[in-house]
């Protein structure tokens, strides 16, 4: 972009693009204000005692201290590694195999596409509600199994503290493969056509094929499914609160809700904040190095 | 000018409906939804509209919890209702710091509140640096089993006069099928089971000691330990009532599938809609027939400072209406609660009303623990116990160590 002066006067470097960027400034000043500056007053509040209302008067870490000794915390942050290892690994698996099958030139592609995509048009509210119908002992998958005639047939995730995790990440699963596996459609049809022949006239066998060239291709894809699906394990909250409200007990709380539920049930803001900047912290500790990696270092990949 | 005048008729137009008729809407929210609250709401609403105003009604479903974070948010965010439920007590007690509530020290002075509201810890709660904030409306308390008779006969024994007998019964309740207490998963019902169960088990001076001088010794002591044997046995008889409501657990009651629930005296407004009878159908058992002491906690209604003048108007209008002899009637007897003034006639008052009405005039009562502790203190208070009941691997000397822990740092 050089050299594009228009007649004799070198333009003034702030100027240039002008229209544009006018049109942006109330994007960054949206990220400056609302963003920015919304994270660093929660943070800031996070050393405060401020109870409904915030005030200024600092306490030292004492927040951080009361919320790493609350034993709902705890809870919260190991279902929230067990969701999110799980969410992780399953909605890619499922949804990069799924999409490989539909890559198979199969007939009425397109009918199973939407299915498989529906239920991520529907809101996690209504996803938990209806897996939480599902699951029920009394009405669902259980009751209709006894009903068959396997009387001693026992299937009551939500209902059982162990694994009441695993209720709600099958709900997750659910909804969000769909979108995950057009992701992955989408980076295998942007894939030569040429390479499979080439991988076929050297003999290579199709799932070789898919793990060593298909697969280190759709790098680009596969790190914009990641922060998607990732984003979406730290805001998990909305499918707990309609599965099961954080029971039984305190077994399916996760940081998200703990965070809601002491800033305005308990009318503690201070230590709502404290909660939402560890997990602020978590995704950064994740994202900085990745992040570092993919765009920093002036190396560009890919 | 063509335009001008268009618009100058719009704005007529407008104007007209304000100017006409003398009547305020104002918009009270509350969280009455459930079948017994809603029928006595609607009575609130009648009295209100009697006056020549109009109440919009702003009712937000999902129980206390859901509501609160609403209503303070609108609240704080400078789009107030015209009035707003609270238990009184220390939910609003900041939005009242910051000057958001109306004083409404002039009309209680007016309509001399201070000598008809009994017990007087009612209004207590409303006053801040000697200021009144709030109308209570009704006294709940949290000190009653209900038992149905149904399940107990279908079991073949009779039914409990108090919770040893309750517990005592528990095994036969199970062979036959019942589970024998309804507890519903939301947090406040474990933590409030519990409650009632310490004033029951330890008594009205150890639950003082520990709820209002927060003495974390006791809270530690043996007496507590006795109540956390009791919370075991209640954890134990509570397994299998798989509902979250409150008002789920209290039909599980009604229908005769649990034999009993500890909870306030609303669920009484369910056994009414229901058309059971008091003495016949269920039973009721005032600090679960072992201490017969209730607390006084209860709703009240909050008005927030409003620039428009027509509406704090209407505000004292409610204000007043909501402690006429008639609206505290109509409005309890309908509820299930007692009403807030010793001088009014509760002729059409049931068995278990009438029972409340006789421990409340001897005297017998102590605050609710929405009146004495922080909704800080509540919220880790119920996270304790919804982990309590909900697993059984945890010991009631393990629970019993973080609810000491919870009572030393309660402000």
């Amino acid at each position: 972009m050089t050299g594009l002066t228009r007649g004799s006067a070198r333009p003034n470097q702030w100027l240039r693009n002008l229209n544009a960027k006018i049109a942006s400034i109330p994007m960054i000043l949206t990220a400056v204000v609302i963003f920015l500056g919304g994270t660093l007053w929660t943070v800031v509040y996070s050393f405060t005692n401020s109870k409904l209302l915030p005030r200024l008067s600092f306490v030292g870490l004492d927040q951080y201290e009361r919320l790493w000794a609350a034993p709902r915390w705890i809870v919260s942050i190991q279902n929230l590694a067990i969701f999110g290892f799980f969410s992780l690994v399953f909605s890619l698996v499922i949804g990069f195999v799924l999409a490989a099958l539909m890559d198979q030139k199969i007939r009425f592609e397109n009918t199973f596409r939407t299915i498989m995509l529906y239920p991520f048009a529907l809101s996690f509210i209504v996803t938990g509600l209806v897996w939480q119908w599902l699951l029920n002992p009394q009405y669902g998958v259980q009751s209709i199994i006894r009903s068959l005639g396997w009387e001693s047939f026992s299937f009551d995730p939500l209902y059982d503290a162990d694994i009441v995790i695993y209720g709600i990440l099958i709900a997750a699963l659910w909804q969000g493969t769909g979108l995950v596996m057009c992701l992955m459609l989408a980076g295998l049809r942007g894939i030569d056509e040429d390479i499979w022949k080439a991988a076929r006239v050297d003999g290579i066998p199709m799932w070789k094929t898919y793990v060593l060239i298909i697969i280190p291709m759709m790098r680009g894809v596969i790190i914009t499914t990641l922060v998607i699906i990732a984003s979406g394990i730290v805001k998990v909250y909305d499918l707990v609160v309609a599965q099961t409200s954080g029971g039984p007990g305190i077994a399916s709380e996760v940081p998200a809700k703990y965070v809601y539920d002491y800033m305005f049930l308990a009318q503690n803001l201070g230590q709502g904040f404290a909660a939402s900047t560890m997990m602020l912290l978590t995704v950064a500790i994740i994202i900085v190095p990745w992040a570092y990696l993919e765009f920093g270092g002036g190396r560009k990949r890919g | 000018m063509k335009l001008r005048s268009l618009a100058g008729a719009l704005a007529a137009t407008v104007a007209l409906p304000f100017g006409a008729a003398n009547a305020t809407d104002l918009e009270v929210t509350h969280w009455w939804t459930s079948g017994g609250e809603a029928a006595a709401v609607a009575e609130l609403a009648k009295a209100f509209d009697a006056t020549g105003n109009k109440w919009v009604d702003g009712a937000i479903a999902g129980s206390g919890g859901t509501a609160r974070p609403i209503m303070i948010s609108r609240i704080t965010g400078g789009d107030p209702m015209g009035a707003t439920q609270f238990n009184h007590g220390r939910q609003a007690e900041e939005l009242v710091e910051a000057g958001l509530m109306r004083d409404l020290t002039d009309v209680a002075e007016r309509e001399h509140w201070r000598d008809i509201v009994k017990p007087s810890s009612l209004l207590d709660s409303c006053t801040i640096e000697g200021k009144i904030y709030c109308a209570p409306v009704n006294i709940h308390s949290w000190q009653w089993l209900w038992l149905s008779n149904a399940a107990f006969e279908q079991a073949g024994v009779a039914v409990p006069k108090n919770w040893d007998e309750f517990v005592a019964a528990a095994p036969a309740l199970e062979k036959a099928g019942i589970i024998p207490l309804a507890l519903g998963g939301q947090p406040w019902q474990a933590a409030g089971a519990f409650d009632v169960l310490m004033v029951a088990i330890a008594g009205k001076d150890v639950f003082e000691q520990v709820f209002a001088k927060k003495d974390e010794d006791v809270a530690a002591g043996p007496e507590i330990a006795k109540v956390f044997k009791a919370a075991d046995d209640a954890r134990r008889m509570s397994k299998g009532s798989n509902v979250q409501d409150w008002n789920q657990a209290t039909n599980l009651v009604i229908t005769g599938k649990a034999g009993g629930q500890i909870m306030g005296d609303w669920a009484q407004g369910e056994f009414q809609v229901a058309g059971k009878k008091a003495g016949v159908d269920y039973t009721c058992l005032p600090g679960l027939g072992v201490n017969e002491v209730i607390s006084t906690g209860g709703d009240a209604f909050y008005f927030p400072l409003l620039d428009d003048e027509e509406k704090s108007k209407a505000q004292e209008v409610l204000a007043s209406t909501l402690l006429k002899p008639e609206t505290q009637v109509a409005f309890n007897l309908k509820k299930g609660s007692l009403p807030v003034r010793g001088d009014v006639d509760l002729a059409a008052a049931n068995d278990c009303m009438r029972k409340g009405l006789d421990i409340l005039a001897k005297g017998n009562v102590i605050q609710g623990t929405d009146q004495l502790l922080s909704p800080d203190s509540q919220k880790q208070k119920e996270d304790l116990f919804s982990e309590f009941f909900a697993n059984p691997s945890m010991t009631p000397e393990d629970a019993q160590k973080r609810f000491a822990q919870i009572i030393a740092d309660a402000d």
